[in-house]
């Protein structure tokens, strides 16, 4: 795009920006009650939060890169940094975040039919039905291709039965994507599908698993004799492996953009931390400060490999990279706010609102999406070619 | 809108620089040039002078390539792989940033000269252990219509040999850049000898006479034209240190490959894997770090105080982390001079102090982010 047409693009999103993001929408807060998740069973937590969402959803701004027709602005990549960066100049929300849009959206535009986007995506981006990931089981953590859920071939359909663990708000998903063993004899990798299951389907059971941090995010899944038409797979019947892999490595890019935001575009960590403690500690401060810079730092990594995305050249194996160290980032930044806090910090919503319990639930990110250590392993294995 | 990608241009570069280095500025010649007592290799820069490189900072009306910030960057880069020993930093970016600021036709000549390979220049800043311009003593007293020089300098980067220095001096009211030839009468020259085997000198100045034409810019007002190429420098030093810990990690992630232990190669130890794993994401952030500051040098100048000083810092830390994991992952081999792991982690120390050291850039990145 030319210089021009750039500077007018900016002086658009920021005159639209200006003119439709409710006040109410500008404290550019990203914690577990101010998120608009969408869905069937959401409530709004206020006016201005369905507002936002809905003025955002008619001109395709909650997905922006999608296409048009799948319920996006068809934005290009400089036009969505530019668009992100006039979002960052009001302060202003996310108007939508779901799996749907980090995760499902991506894996459908690659590996889905045109029918399929037609019929998933834009409910996805206009906050209607919300998703959940079926993807860990008892015994499929780290070895996640271990999966046990059956689906046995039945004509027309699919009958699964089994158990997810794991699964992110799956008490308040419309849908889940999930891998589904439809294979048992072929190798391990070979006999996965990845199938659209609609939660209200017969059969279906969810139990929230309560956390460290006091809430319930995540779930334990059970189907039983849950009918799956075979027009909800995505990709072919058995390669389900390669679109599962394709999704965790948006996944990662997601979970480490979590760690990187809070730094690279957000307020600075210094900031943050001045707000509870005035005269920091000389050893705070200067944790502070290295946090800051690798934040930073990283920041700009993603930013780079977004560059180089729309290039043409993915992520690939280095979003192993990314999540690693996003993750690990993100959790020295909530010791600090933590120790920045004090005895405040220690009481459940006390002076500091939950931010015990957003450091507890950050120890999670090391270990969702696959663990530090196995990110670690897919660097040093497909990067560096060290002997597996 | 500018890329955190390189361009193609940017990648030819990189790779003609790499042949050339791995021929004609190898690491086996730092190791000769050491055991020789020398410290700067003539031909070697004249023919660098040639490719463009002395010049990548000068305008192309006086004979430079004008390459840009993001160039010398990737050049310094391609340096730090093999250690090369070359007044790079001093001359092609450092002095001709601050006599492209100056902008005269004294400046152009001079440029010209840099151009050329005919003039090399060291900056003698640093008074004390650390990098602290602001704290500068060295005094030039207004005597008649010019001034007279006296304190000293240390640490002045390839100083020993260069035939001009920029000096850094209190005036009456500020700090004032000269432009003095090396020898002039007062100007003494204390060669170090250097951790990193290099040119780095002592100056003492002994009541050295200067007129106004040898100041850069205006009296009192020095950073105006030296602010912009310690900036320039601070980047290219850093890209310099993110080749050098690639340069590192790239003979540690062969030995993992070759090394046999228990009868296998010692790279399928998990412990290891990890530990080569963990350094390449450093080593990955932080190009990306380089990447920007060059950007925003080229695009941005008056607004890359934070990238510049968000560059050094990284790469210092990953310089570090990279020779230090260099000589553990090596073993007792990487602890011996016949093998190259020191050269690295003794080039990674000197970088890490010059130009301001870790803390220095941490504490403009934390000013820059408000705390």
């Amino acid at each position: 795009m030319s210089d021009d047409k750039m500077t007018a693009f900016r002086a658009e999103m920021r005159a639209w920006l200006q003119e439709n993001c409710p006040e109410e929408m500008r404290d550019g807060l990203m914690t577990e009650e101010s998120i608009c998740w969408g869905g069937k069973s959401w409530t709004f937590s206020s006016p201005a939060q369905k507002l936002w969402l809905e003025r955002c959803a008619a001109k395709g701004y909650t997905v922006p890169t999608w296409p048009v027709a799948y319920g996006g602005a068809g934005f290009s990549r400089d036009q969505e940094k530019i668009f992100l960066e006039e979002m960052d100049r009001l302060n202003a929300r996310l108007p939508l975040q779901s799996f749907g849009i980090w995760m499902l959206g991506p894996a459908l535009l690659h590996f889905g039919t045109h029918e399929q986007k037609l019929r998933y995506l834009p409910p996805v981006a206009r906050g209607e039905l919300r998703w959940c990931q079926g993807y860990s089981e008892p015994g499929a953590g780290s070895d996640l291709a271990n999966v046990q859920t059956h689906g046995a071939e039945g004509g027309d359909h699919w009958l699964v039965n089994g158990q997810k663990i794991w699964t992110s708000y799956a008490d308040k998903a419309d849908w889940i994507f999930a891998l589904v063993r439809t294979d048992r004899d072929a190798p391990k990798h070979k006999g996965i599908s990845f199938l659209l299951i609609n939660m209200e389907d017969p059969g279906i059971e969810t139990r929230p698993i309560k956390m460290i941090s006091g809430v319930s995010p995540f779930c334990e899944t059970f189907f039983t004799d849950v009918k799956v038409p075979k027009d909800q797979i995505v990709g072919a019947e058995n390669a389900g492996w390669d679109v599962a892999k394709y999704l965790l490595t948006h996944e990662r890019e997601m979970i480490s953009a979590g760690g990187a935001a809070l730094s690279g575009g957000g307020r600075a960590l210094g900031a943050v931390i001045a707000d509870t403690v005035r005269d920091m500690d000389a050893v705070l401060r200067a944790d502070a400060m290295r946090c800051e810079v690798d934040g930073l730092a990283l920041g700009l990594t993603l930013e780079r490999y977004k560059d180089q995305a729309a290039a043409g050249q993915g992520a690939g194996d280095a979003s192993a990279m990314l999540k690693y160290m996003g993750t690990e980032l993100n959790k020295r930044r909530h010791e600090l706010m933590m120790s920045a806090g004090g005895s405040d910090a220690l009481e459940w919503d006390g002076p500091l609102g939950n931010r015990a319990g957003d450091w507890l639930r950050t120890k999670a990110n090391s270990i969702e999406g696959g663990t530090s250590e196995v990110m670690l392993s897919i660097v040093s294995r497909r990067i560096l070619g060290l002997p597996g | 809108m500018t890329k955190l990608v390189r361009t193609d241009e940017e990648t030819l570069l990189a790779d003609m620089a790499r042949s050339f280095l791995e021929r004609e500025a190898p690491l086996s010649k730092l190791r000769q040039m050491r055991d020789q007592g020398r410290t700067h290799d003539a031909a070697a820069w004249k023919a660098m002078a040639e490719l463009g490189w002395a010049g990548v900072l000068v305008p192309e009306s006086a004979g430079g390539s004008d390459m840009g910030f993001a160039a010398a960057n990737v050049i310094a880069e391609e340096m730090g792989r093999t250690l090369a020993v070359a007044p790079f930093l001093s001359t092609a970016v450092i002095a001709a940033t601050t006599l492209r600021q100056v902008g005269d036709a004294r400046a152009s000549k001079a440029l010209a000269q840099i151009a050329a390979g005919e003039t090399t220049y060291a900056l003698a800043i640093d008074e004390s252990v650390k990098f602290a311009p602001d704290s500068t003593r060295l005094e030039a007293r207004a005597v008649g219509n010019g001034f007279c020089l006296s304190g000293s300098k240390q640490f002045v980067v390839d100083g020993g040999l260069a035939e001009r220095l920029l000096v850094l001096a209190r005036t009456q009211a500020g700090l004032t850049l000269f432009d003095i030839p090396a020898d002039r009468a007062g100007v003494h020259r204390d060669m170090a000898h250097m951790i990193d085997s290099r040119d780095v000198a002592r100056i003492r100045f002994e009541d050295v006479e200067a007129t106004g034409a040898d100041v850069l810019g205006a009296v009192d007002d020095a950073m105006s034209v030296l602010q912009p190429a310690l900036q320039a420098g601070q980047a290219a030093l850093a890209a310099e240190m993110t080749g050098l810990a690639a340069g590192a990690f790239g003979m540690t992630l062969s030995y993992l490959k070759e090394r046999k232990q228990f009868g296998v190669e010692i790279g399928r130890f998990q412990a290891l894997q990890h530990r080569a794993a963990h350094l390449w994401c450093e080593i990955e952030v932080t190009s990306s770090a380089i990447l920007n500051a060059g950007r925003m040098l080229d695009s941005d100048p008056a607004s890359a105080a934070l990238a510049v000083s968000l560059a050094k810092a990284r790469a210092t830390q990953t310089a570090t982390l990279a020779v230090q994991e260099g000589v553990q992952l090596h073993g007792g081999i990487g602890m011996t001079d016949a093998f190259d792991m020191g050269f690295f982690m003794k080039r990674a120390r000197v970088g890490a102090e010059w130009l301001g050291d870790y803390s220095y850039h941490a504490e403009k990145v934390a000013a820059q982010r408000g705390f």
